[in-house]
């Protein structure tokens, strides 16, 4: 029986693989991923936990009474207050969409050439961005706040976007990938006559789309989390998740609404994964730093 | 004399021509390029505005005393003397970051390897599945909250409810206060948010090994996974590898926003603090900017400088 699910379980026809050692790293590999997914879980029971569940003692894992009163709750709550809850929504999709596709673009139009030509500084250029994978934008925070005020985007959208639009790992991952496109698609466009934007957009682009759903999966959930950091002061131009965060602040009596926006904010990351699983994988699979 | 006020002179008509054209086939080579430039232009015109530069400006800043209303003044190494000779939370900071880079660094990139590695095993349906499960939480924002009731101080927390329960304690522990017990939980949650992109990588590149490799290596006489594992998975991921020790090793330096979200800022008595902690302490509440930024150059130097020496040492692997 037992052999018959791992069978079932493993992949098919692999050398060299002994059942008990098998056995012992699925026990491993489920172990991990229950610490792995039940916070998530229980963030999911959570939010639809009615008020007297969610105080429960001893705590419970799994909601017994689902309800929907919170997500209601937290339209209520949010109808009233001096910004709507559509305003921090709408702020939110804003950055994210505009940072993901723009980063897109972006970072594939700059890959473009790196990938497949050698000109004067692209391999010095290659290897700064390269080097940028090794830091954190911490260290950079504090000139980054003078340049921004210096443009005078303290307190617009432009502070948190623009700066995400040239997120060092999108380019190098877009590069590697493009890569592997034939040299001979690129010449063969270039005999047609095709100028190097047409073949940019007609042949390139089309080729790594893949790597769009990867560089949207690296970009969206940063962007989608953002809370508008030092740069943003005004209430009417905050973010979802910053919302979130005034709401806990509000205390037990908001555990429940709390929950409620938690789920939103997991919840579409996740399903962008879901939906754009394989392609990532095909793109992450160039991913790989040569010597 | 002669010789000398000679030699320039017949060097320079020598060189001239040369350095001439060489500035020309830079030109011609420029021209020829010109488009690639343009592409690339926007993309580079904000790396440079946003990355590279502030690096440089970093770098000159920690070399002075700046707060932001006074105009800089230039104070030589002085910040880097009171940093690293005076400034003992630094010290707190410098210390718990390295736990952080000596655990939760290598145990998050064996595990993305590890984990990778036993799903690869599975079918490719319970394999996309898996994957999900160990990849959601680095892409759920900021659901480490849900650690916060875990570890919650009071009695309602989960970890003290069920140690309750089962009669472990009498009464709830203070997870997140005591000095204690911080920071193994700080690298807890980070272990649990680690496998992102290099885990995508390393399943990746499991995939794409070639099937022939493989079966060449049985006939050859591997007998078992590990050995299989250590002679031709490890040596043919190597690029993979690479890539992602580069992502965990600057992830585990980093460590701040969990630390804030869990512990605090400041947390008891410093128990959570990190060079990025401290850097936003001077840098966004004391306004010591050209401290903040020597803050920032140590972390640029300790982060540039553990991958560089990875990179060496991986170079290695399975050779």
């Amino acid at each position: 029986m037992a052999a018959k699910t791992l069978g079932a379980l493993r992949a098919p026809r692999k050398l060299n693989r002994s059942f008990t050692v098998s056995f012992i790293l699925f026990l491993f590999l489920a172990v991990f991923g229950a610490f792995m997914v039940l916070p998530l879980v229980y963030a999911i029971n959570n939010a639809f936990k009615p008020l007297d569940e969610l105080f429960i003692f001893p705590p419970r894992f799994f909601v017994r009474n689902p309800t929907t009163d919170n997500f209601y709750d937290l339209v209520a709550l949010m109808g009233n207050s001096w910004v709507p809850l559509s305003r921090y929504i709408v702020n939110t999709l804003f950055i994210t969409i505009v940072g993901t596709v723009g980063h897109i673009i972006l970072a594939s139009a700059a890959a473009y050439p790196l990938a497949k030509f050698r000109f004067p500084g692209s391999k010095v250029l290659f290897s700064i961005v390269v080097m940028s994978l090794m830091f954190t934008g911490h260290v950079t925070a504090i000139p980054n706040y003078m340049v921004m005020s210096w443009l005078g985007w303290i307190n617009t959208h432009a502070s948190i976007i623009i700066p995400s639009l040239a997120f060092p790992l999108g380019l190098f991952l877009m590069k590697q990938f493009m890569e592997q496109i034939p040299d001979a698609l690129l010449e063969a466009a270039k005999i047609d006559g095709a100028s190097e934007y047409r073949i940019y957009a007609q042949i390139v682009m089309p080729n790594v789309k893949p790597a769009w759903l990867t560089l949207m999966i690296l970009q969206f959930p940063a962007l989608w989390g953002s809370d508008g950091g030092n740069f943003i002061y005004s209430e009417n131009l905050k973010t979802l998740h910053y919302a979130l965060g005034q709401i806990t602040a509000g205390g037990i009596a908001r555990a429940g609404v709390g929950a409620a926006v938690a789920l939103i904010l997991m919840i579409v990351p996740i399903t962008l994964f879901i939906i754009s699983q394989s392609n990532v994988i095909q793109t992450m699979a160039t991913s790989g730093m040569k010597e | 004399m002669q010789a000398e006020t000679i030699s320039p002179a017949v060097s320079t008509d020598l060189v001239h021509p040369k350095k001439h054209s060489k500035l020309a086939n830079l030109m011609r080579e420029l021209k020829k390029n010109k488009h690639y430039y343009i592409l690339m232009s926007p993309y580079m015109l904000i790396f440079f505005a946003f990355t590279v530069i502030p690096v440089v400006i970093s770098i000159t800043l920690s070399f002075f005393y700046f707060n932001m209303l006074e105009f800089p003044r230039f104070i030589g190494w002085q910040n880097y003397s009171r940093l690293l000779l005076n400034d003992d939370v630094f010290m707190i900071a410098m210390r718990n970051t390295f736990l952080f880079a000596v655990f939760s660094g290598p145990i998050s990139y064996i595990a993305c390897f590890l984990f990778a590695w036993i799903i690869n095993e599975l079918s490719p349906k319970v394999r996309a599945i898996m994957t999900l499960v160990f990849y959601a939480p680095s892409i759920s924002g900021n659901v480490f909250f849900i650690w916060l009731i875990v570890f919650s101080g009071d009695r309602y927390g989960y970890l003290n409810g069920f140690l309750i329960k089962w009669g472990f304690i009498l009464e709830p522990i203070q997870w997140l206060t005591n000095e204690k017990y911080i920071l193994p939980i700080i690298m807890i949650v980070q272990l649990w948010l680690s496998l992102g992109t290099s885990f995508l990588a390393f399943i990746a590149g499991l995939q794409t090994i070639d099937k022939s490799i493989i079966e060449a290596g049985a006939i050859d006489g591997i007998r078992n996974r590990w050995q299989e594992l250590w002679f031709i998975t490890l040596p043919s991921m190597r690029p993979q590898l690479m890539f992602g020790a580069v992502m965990q090793i600057t992830g585990s330096f980093a460590v701040a926003d969990i630390s804030i979200a869990l512990a605090g800022f400041p947390s008891v008595n410093y128990a959570g603090h990190t060079i990025v902690t401290h850097l936003m302490d001077y840098g966004t509440i004391r306004f010591e900017m050209g401290y903040a930024s020597a803050i920032a150059t140590v972390l640029f130097v300790i982060m540039l400088g553990t991958n560089m020496l990875t990179q060496k040492l991986l170079r290695r692997v399975g050779e």
